[in-house]
């Protein structure tokens, strides 16, 4: 029996082979090794989003509404609430934009400056287009007419407590100065779920300076198979014609009560807290 | 008919030194200067073995009337120790570029490279020519790369009338160059670091010959990344390359230096481990632009050359 379903994950995985459909009107300008200037990797996006869409299709079984909002083409910016300890929410938010039957694009997220120091992990994000979150790589990826990804709230939100589920943190306000500079709508996007996958119950301070780690969560060893629900709400324009950080600080929070309505929405409507088996 | 214009160019014993004669020799006399032997180049090319820092070095000034100065002679980390590479490099530059002042000649083009960028794990991509130079934070043995080019950068804007260019190619590659990634591409089984494989940028030396030819002849001076825009990451490369890699421990760090320092292969230098590490992808936009270069051969060029070698 256990046989039979690794047998089945295996091939749903590696065998599954309808993701290169997505990926053949692949929009974004690579060089000839498959290689852009940030890392991403036609090659390896390929074998990923095989992984991904099994996490998305068949673990988290998630639901998405709103993908027509998102520009067929040019630059925009995603800005999503941050939950799950690890960054899921980027690789499902990436799958549905890959696979967006409005128009693909294929998605870069700006990440955490540690991470490239980690084995593996470094290379293997930049190859599926993450990218460390600094103004220069935005802007330039902006001017590159780019999809991207941004968690204002970093690791205050993505590491938060289980306790603390659902209540947006702290957002940064560079990607406000982005948009505006760059002129590049922005995209909320309201994630609900994520926030069960994998629970928090403490951040153990001492462990996380040792480590040299932003964190160090408390967390039961399992990703809980929650249901994901992801809104995409209607794209919001901003002139770039304030300076002042209360000004701006007045724009975010504009944002942040976009992202908490859409993610208001998700807990409303949604009819299941487990992705079980339908 | 006219006298043909004089240059000098410094590092003649390098590919790239001769790779530059070669292409201008019809046009220009050629005085060709090394640091470290006497080149051979043929007629009509003169050569000289000579320290920038001994005064002989004024004679050859005093007897040529120069028109320009192709300045690529470097002595590179892996050779001499770090005080007379200090001394060859930095404090030889400054001679130069004080002869030249002297001797009034209109144009000085210097070579330098990407390595002064520092490879950081917080580089964004594309850096362009402002960015700070932070390899000196890294390793001591690249303070003299960043201080030739600090050096150079004060005479540019101080002494316009040099009309200083400083170019910083991204990896140059090709038949007979010599340095630490091209080393990598032409060996059987290269070195990489356990989990790093940073995303990098190649030039042909034919190429780079032409992005030096074109930014002297047309001198506009400045400061100008040079590389192409295609990228491959250096584990790719390798096997490209048609190398097998050995991969070294990457962590701790400590660990990667021993390994380093205890092998002494000149394909992994200590110095260069960040370089192993994390990515320097440089923009090299502002020179295709300004000076119209578009380079002719593509990485796959590079890396069938050295598949042809094994």
């Amino acid at each position: 029996m256990t046989n039979k379903t690794n047998t089945s994950i295996f091939s749903k995985i590696f065998k599954d082979t309808s993701i290169e459909e997505h990926l053949n009107v692949f929009p974004n300008k690579i060089g000839s090794h498959g290689y852009d200037a940030w890392g991403f990797n036609i090659k390896n996006i390929r074998n990923n989003m095989r992984f991904v869409k099994y996490l998305y299709e068949n673990y988290f079984k998630v639901e998405v509404s709103g993908l027509e909002n998102i520009p067929k083409e040019g630059r925009c910016l995603l800005i999503a609430n941050h939950s799950g300890q690890l960054p899921f929410d980027g690789l499902l938010i990436g799958y549905a934009l890959v696979t967006n039957p409005h128009g693909a694009r294929v998605p870069k997220a700006m990440i955490e400056r540690f991470l490239p120091s980690v084995p593996f992990i470094g290379n293997w994000l930049n190859s599926i287009g993450a990218v460390i979150g600094d103004p220069v790589n935005c802007e330039r990826m902006l001017d590159n007419e780019e999809a991207i990804v941004v968690f204002p709230e970093g690791v205050r939100g993505s590491n938060k407590l289980y306790k603390h589920r659902y209540q947006l943190q702290r957002f940064g306000t560079g990607f406000m100065h982005l948009a505006m500079q760059h002129q590049a709508p922005i995209i909320p996007v309201g994630i609900v779920g994520m926030e069960e996958t994998i629970r928090s119950y403490a951040d153990i301070k001492p462990l996380a300076k040792i480590l040299g780690m932003p964190v160090a969560p408390l967390v039961l060893p399992y990703i809980f198979p929650s249901k994901v629900y992801i809104h995409f709400g209607e794209p919001l324009y901003f002139k770039n014609d304030v300076y002042k950080d209360s000004d701006i600080n007045i724009r975010v929070e504009t944002v942040k009560k976009a992202i908490h309505n859409l993610v208001q929405i998700g807990l409303t409507d949604r009819n299941a807290y487990y992705a079980t088996k339908k | 008919m006219e006298p043909k214009k004089k240059i000098l160019v410094t590092g003649a014993a390098g590919a790239l030194a001769k790779k530059v004669i070669e292409q201008l020799k019809k046009e220009y006399k050629i005085i060709a200067v090394d640091f470290r032997t006497k080149v051979d180049l043929g007629i009509p090319v003169e050569s000289y073995k000579v320290d920038f820092n001994k005064r002989i070095f004024e004679d050859i000034f005093r007897e040529h009337e120069f028109d320009g100065i192709i300045h690529l002679g470097r002595i590179s980390a892996q050779e001499l120790n770090r005080f007379t590479r200090y001394n060859a490099n930095v404090t030889g530059t400054r001679k130069l570029l004080d002869l030249a002042r002297k001797y009034n000649v209109p144009k000085v083009l210097v070579l330098s490279t990407y390595f002064v960028y520092g490879a950081s794990a917080y580089n964004p991509s594309l850096l362009d020519e402002l960015t700070p130079l932070k390899a000196s934070e890294l390793t001591m043995d690249l303070v003299d790369s960043v201080e030739l080019e600090n050096l150079c950068n004060i005479y540019l804007y101080k002494h316009p009338e040099l009309n200083i260019t400083i170019l910083r190619p991204c990896n140059i590659a090709g038949p007979g160059v010599r340095n630490t990634f091209s080393k990598l591409l032409s060996e059987k089984r290269s070195p990489v670091l356990w989990g790093f494989s940073p995303l990098m940028q190649f030039i042909h030396i034919d190429d780079m010959r032409d992005a030096i030819c074109l930014a002297f002849e047309k001198n506009i001076r400045g400061v100008y990344n040079i590389a192409p825009d295609d990228y491959i990451s250096l584990q790719d490369a390798i096997k490209a390359a048609g190398a097998k890699t050995i991969p070294i421990p990457s962590i701790p760090p400590s660990l990667t230096e021993s390994i380093s320092k205890y092998l002494q292969w000149k394909s992994f230098p200590p110095y260069l481990i960040n370089y192993f590490k994390y990515p320097v992808i440089i923009d090299g936009r502002l020179f295709a632009k300004t000076f119209g270069f578009k380079p002719k051969k593509s990485l796959q060029d590079i890396f069938t050359y050295y598949k042809s070698l094994k």
